[in-house]
């Protein structure tokens, strides 16, 4: 590397100049990394709190469509699922519609046996399974309120009224679960399904989804399939699929994100490109007499190409390093902030930024070399 | 010489030598216009999504939900509290003379989409009112579903989003095969579903409340009176709401989101056209020194050169504004954006505006000002000897 | 002594627009080794050009040029960058420093092309350094040294990779009297107890009193006007 400081003299030839260019190259890779990162992120962190395990079986006419409770039995009859558990979407909501809160009806001993990444004290399961109008709370959502044990709370639903009318349950925590993991949030409540399906005034004996555990992850497309063909040609045929596919296909309805992030950072990139382009041809029709007087003392043509390339390179590179190493730093706020686990950046995400920034390098020095490689000397000379 | 021809004169000089620093001048032009073009393609899209969602709300009507309920898709209404509805005052009269009320259920379907995939789509029961209640319904192709018949007729958007939505063509919904027997148009979210006969659809899903009540008002003050009347009771466990409130709070948390990246988005690369406008005035400046400088030798003050200069950018900036918002208007001008959820999808169409563009040609001066002083203030604190000498 | 520099009926033209104007006509030139010879003549008399051609900078439309053993006309454009590397250094009128550098890597640059190690460089930069006495200006950027000072820079670059042959277009055209007699001074001295071969273009009759032999050139041909001392 005994040709850096000779790059790198080059590169601060314009202080100003090059510090104005590095900076938007930092901008604009920072919003990169953020950009690609919420996508690339997103199917990470399905990957990362989802499991091929776990089949959840939906209407197939659409997921508001209830089920039959009934199904359970002939669902937990097929070979390979280890157990069954039927779930009730609440809709729950505390004092005000607007504080939703995810609440589901289950069963709960089965249900936590399903998701091992869920921690409830076993003294606190007993509890539960002893009390009918019992709750589990997640421990964030229990700080938030201030809930402790013993409490009992109002819980509405945007859903489902009680035989009375109500549209609110009274629930009694008597138990306080949080996830293995730390970085998840633990806000769910969860309570029995039993109580829910005999106090609600319609839909009695459905359920929203069930969700199958299965022993053999490679069973998993066979074992929905046939979860599917029990109930093929009913009135209420079932549509399967492991969680991961599940959450996935969440993600895919909200619309195509994917095309409005590659979008704008084409139109960053493409704006980029212009810019580096056009500081890194100043910055050699600046130097042109400079470079002939390499060249008089023996560097090739191609070796004074290769300078200039590699002067791009460093300020391209440096500076797209430092815009996803700021992408990185501010990500997981990006994602916790959107209600998402706080992830790192995908490496991903870094390896293809790092790949753009070098071909941003390369297409914006690419004519400005050429020059430099063209260069005569005798020409260059005489200009001055 | 007057300051103002001295700026004239000197604006003039440097903008007919814009053309031979073409490679500088185009950095702040792309970079505006890069700026501007993801800023008005975005705006566009989230002004189009909610202008979508709130016109399908009328000052003149009102909707009538489950307490606690935050849309239609998870409201029942009881029997009597329909009774209670019809009963009420402040309601206009069809002119058969019912009241003009019209009493939905909302199911939703998955149905296949024309880019793969499934997407949720809401059917719509509706009254026999509903077309007076709802005026802007508006049958495009076919005729209109006879109730007691499994009929419905699809929005021209849903027809836009997913596969086999012709008329004649069939739908499996709960227990039943459904006949598309029309196509409407309404201009709003409606667009994007099906609408078909309440009491049929209740009756094929075996069900015996309906999802919401919507009320056409004999005028927008009626609704106090109305809501009055409906809410006195209060075992009936309802809400009611003046349909644009209630479409505002539908969209209200979407759009959020959406502003939030647009402004973070379009800020961050307002940022970048910023260094790109600063970068290409300093290198402007110093490229013509010597020609500032010999202005200044000849007695032109330095307001002359600052003047020019700030003109200079702030018109490439606003040239390329102006490039940027074309280029969004001929990309994205009239796409079909969808989004959804597991319940329904909304189908619209992006729409440039002509408040979009101003807030990029706003923004393109902003930046121009911004971009351009610097540079502007160093042109004109060239000492006009040192400058002369770097010949 | 064996010539260094042996041109034979060298033709060279450049074409300016649409005409062509032919700058050396037929020229044969021999310089001997260890001779300082300046070139001197009017402006547009081609000898810059007949300067580019014995540096290797540029090649002949026709005619030989053999400069240190290498025929110059046949050598592609990469070969004869390699040659330059190894055998001339060069001085220009405007020194043609980088501005970015200081002193000492400025005259480093033609040493980065060799395979020594950063140690013998250092000791090869301060040599030379300490040959044009500026080894006290080493860390110093071109900007901080005087007309004269980046003058002798640039000698210490053009010597740093000890080659045979000095090329110098107009060395002391940029500086007074004073200093340019110094630099004249310094070129003599690498000329005579150095053995280096220069070869100077100049118009100043002064300058060209510290070489050994003077040619002039006029209109694209040498014109022998040799006074005084060795030929």
């Amino acid at each position: 590397m005994k040709y850096f400081p000779l790059i790198w003299a080059g590169l601060w030839r314009k202080r100003a100049r090059t510090c104005l260019t590095a900076l938007s190259i930092v901008v604009a890779f920072s919003l990169f990394g953020i950009m690609r990162g919420v996508t690339a992120g997103l199917n990470d962190a399905i990957a990362e709190f989802t499991s091929e395990t776990r089949l959840i079986t939906q209407s197939r006419i659409n997921i508001i469509e209830p089920l039959p409770l009934a199904f359970l039995p002939r669902i937990e009859s097929i070979d390979g699922v280890t157990s069954v558990v039927p779930y009730g979407y609440f809709g729950g909501y505390y004092q005000e519609p607007r504080n939703q809160i995810n609440t589901a009806a289950v069963y709960i001993d089965e249900f936590l046996e399903m998701y091992p990444e869920f921690v409830l004290p076993q003294e606190q399961l007993e509890a539960m399974m002893r009390t009918r109008t019992g709750a589990i709370v997640g421990r964030d959502l229990a700080e938030r309120f201030g809930w402790k044990i013993g409490d009992r709370i109002p819980l509405g639903s945007t859903i489902h009224t009680q035989r009375d009318g109500s549209s609110v349950w009274e629930l009694d925590i008597v138990g306080i679960w949080h996830m293995r993991d730390e970085r998840v949030e633990s806000d769910d409540i969860y309570f029995h399904f039993d109580y829910f399906d005999e106090s609600r005034s319609s839909g009695n004996g459905t359920v929203a989804v069930f969700m199958t555990k299965i022993g053999d992850v490679s069973r998993s497309a066979e074992i929905a399939e046939r979860i599917d063909a029990l109930f093929a040609n009913s009135p209420n045929e079932t549509f399967t699929q492991n969680e991961r596919d599940f959450a996935l296909a969440q993600i895919e309805q909200l619309g195509d994100i994917d095309f409005f992030v590659n979008a704008i950072v084409g139109a960053v990139l493409f704006t980029l490109l212009f810019m580096t382009g056009n500081t890194m041809m100043q910055s050699v029709r600046e130097r042109i007499p400079e470079l002939a007087v390499l060249k008089t003392y023996g560097y090739r043509d191609a070796g004074v190409a290769a300078l200039v390339l590699a002067e791009a390179l460093i300020l391209c590179a440096g500076a797209g390093l430092l815009g996803l190493g700021i992408a990185a730093a501010a990500f997981p706020s990006v994602f916790e902030a959107m209600g998402v686990v706080p992830l790192p950046l995908p490496g991903s995400v870094v390896a293809i930024g790092l790949a753009a920034a070098g071909f941003l390098a390369f297409v914006s020095a690419l004519p400005p070399a050429l020059r430099a490689q063209r260069l005569s000397i005798v020409d260059a000379l005489a200009a001055r | 010489m007057s300051v103002f021809k001295q700026i004239f004169a000197v604006t003039g000089m440097n903008l007919k030598s814009v053309p031979q620093r073409l490679g500088s001048s185009f950095v702040i032009v792309i970079g505006m216009a890069g700026v501007v073009g993801v800023l008005v393609a975005i705006g566009a899209m989230v002004q189009a999504l909610g202008d979508t969602l709130l016109s399908t709300g009328s000052e003149n009507r009102a909707i009538v939900l489950r307490n606690g309920a935050t849309s239609e898709i998870s409201s029942i209404l009881s029997p009597q509290a329909i009774a209670t509805i019809m009963n009420a005052p402040g309601i206009a009269r069809t002119p058969e003379g019912d009241a003009a009320v019209t009493t939905d259920m909302i199911i939703a379907v998955n149905l296949e989409k024309k880019d793969g995939g499934l997407g949720a789509v809401a059917v719509r029961g509706v009254s026999p009112q509903a077309f007076f209640v709802r005026p802007e319904i508006e049958l495009v192709e076919g005729r209109m579903f006879e109730p007691g018949l499994h009929e419905l007729i699809v929005g021209r958007n849903a027809q836009l989003e997913h596969e086999g939505l012709e008329v004649g063509d069939r739908i499996e919904l709960r227990n039943s095969v459904w006949t598309i027997v029309g196509v409407f148009k309404s201009g709003n979210s409606h667009e994007s579903g099906f609408l078909a006969d309440v009491d049929t659809l209740i009756s094929a899903y075996q069900r015996t409340q309906v999802s919401s009540a919507t009320v056409l008002l004999t005028s927008p003050g009626a609704f106090d009176e109305l809501e009055a009347a409906i809410t006195a009771d209060p075992t009936l466990d309802v809400q009611v709401l003046r349909e644009p409130e209630y479409y505002r709070g539908q969209s209200e948390e979407v759009q959020a989101i959406l502003s939030i990246v647009t402004t973070v988005v379009a800020g961050i690369m307002a940022l970048g056209a910023l260094l790109a406008a600063l970068n290409s005035m300093y290198t402007a400046v110093s490229t013509r020194a010597v020609e500032i400088a010999t202005l200044r030798a000849i007695g032109f003050g330095s307001a002359g050169v600052v003047v020019s200069v700030l003109v200079e950018t702030m018109l490439l900036a606003v040239v390329g504004a102006l490039i940027g918002a074309a280029a969004a208007w001929l990309l994205f001008g009239g796409n079909t954006v969808s989004m959804g959820n597991q319940v329904s999808t909304l189908v619209f169409q992006v729409r440039m505006t002509p408040s979009l563009l101003g807030i990029g040609i706003v923004l393109a001066c902003a930046v121009g000002f911004v971009g351009g002083l610097p540079p502007a203030i160093r042109a004109s604190r060239l000492p006009a000897a040192t400058a002369l000498r770097a010949v | 002594m064996a010539a260094i520099v042996s041109i034979r009926n060298v033709l060279k033209g450049y074409s300016r627009g649409k005409q062509r104007v032919e700058v050396l006509h037929g020229l044969d030139l021999d310089v001997e080794e260890g001779e300082f010879l300046a070139l001197m003549g009017p402006s547009g008399s081609g000898k810059t050009t007949l300067l580019n051609l014995i540096g290797g900078l540029d090649r002949p439309d026709k005619g030989e040029v053999v400069v240190v053993g290498e025929r110059l006309d046949r050598l592609s454009s990469g070969r004869l960058a390699q040659w330059r590397a190894r055998n001339v250094g060069f001085v220009f009128q405007f020194y043609n420093l980088l501005p970015v550098l200081s002193a000492e890597r400025n005259v480093e640059v033609p040493l980065l092309l060799t395979k020594l190690s950063a140690k013998e460089r250092k000791r090869r930069v301060h040599a030379a350094l300490e040959l044009v006495g500026l080894a006290d200006r080493a860390k110093h950027k071109p900007t901080e040294l005087s007309g004269g000072q980046q003058q002798r820079v640039a000698i210490a670059r053009a010597l740093v990779s000890d080659p045979v042959l000095l090329v110098c277009d107009e060395p002391t055209g940029d500086l007074d009297r004073e200093t340019s007699d110094s630099i004249l001074e310094l070129l003599q001295l690498l000329n005579r107890e150095h053995g280096k071969t220069i070869v100077m273009v100049t118009h100043d009759p002064k300058a060209a009193g510290y070489a050994s032999r003077r040619l002039y050139v006029d209109k694209g041909v040498l014109v022998d006007r040799t006074m005084g001392a060795a030929a």
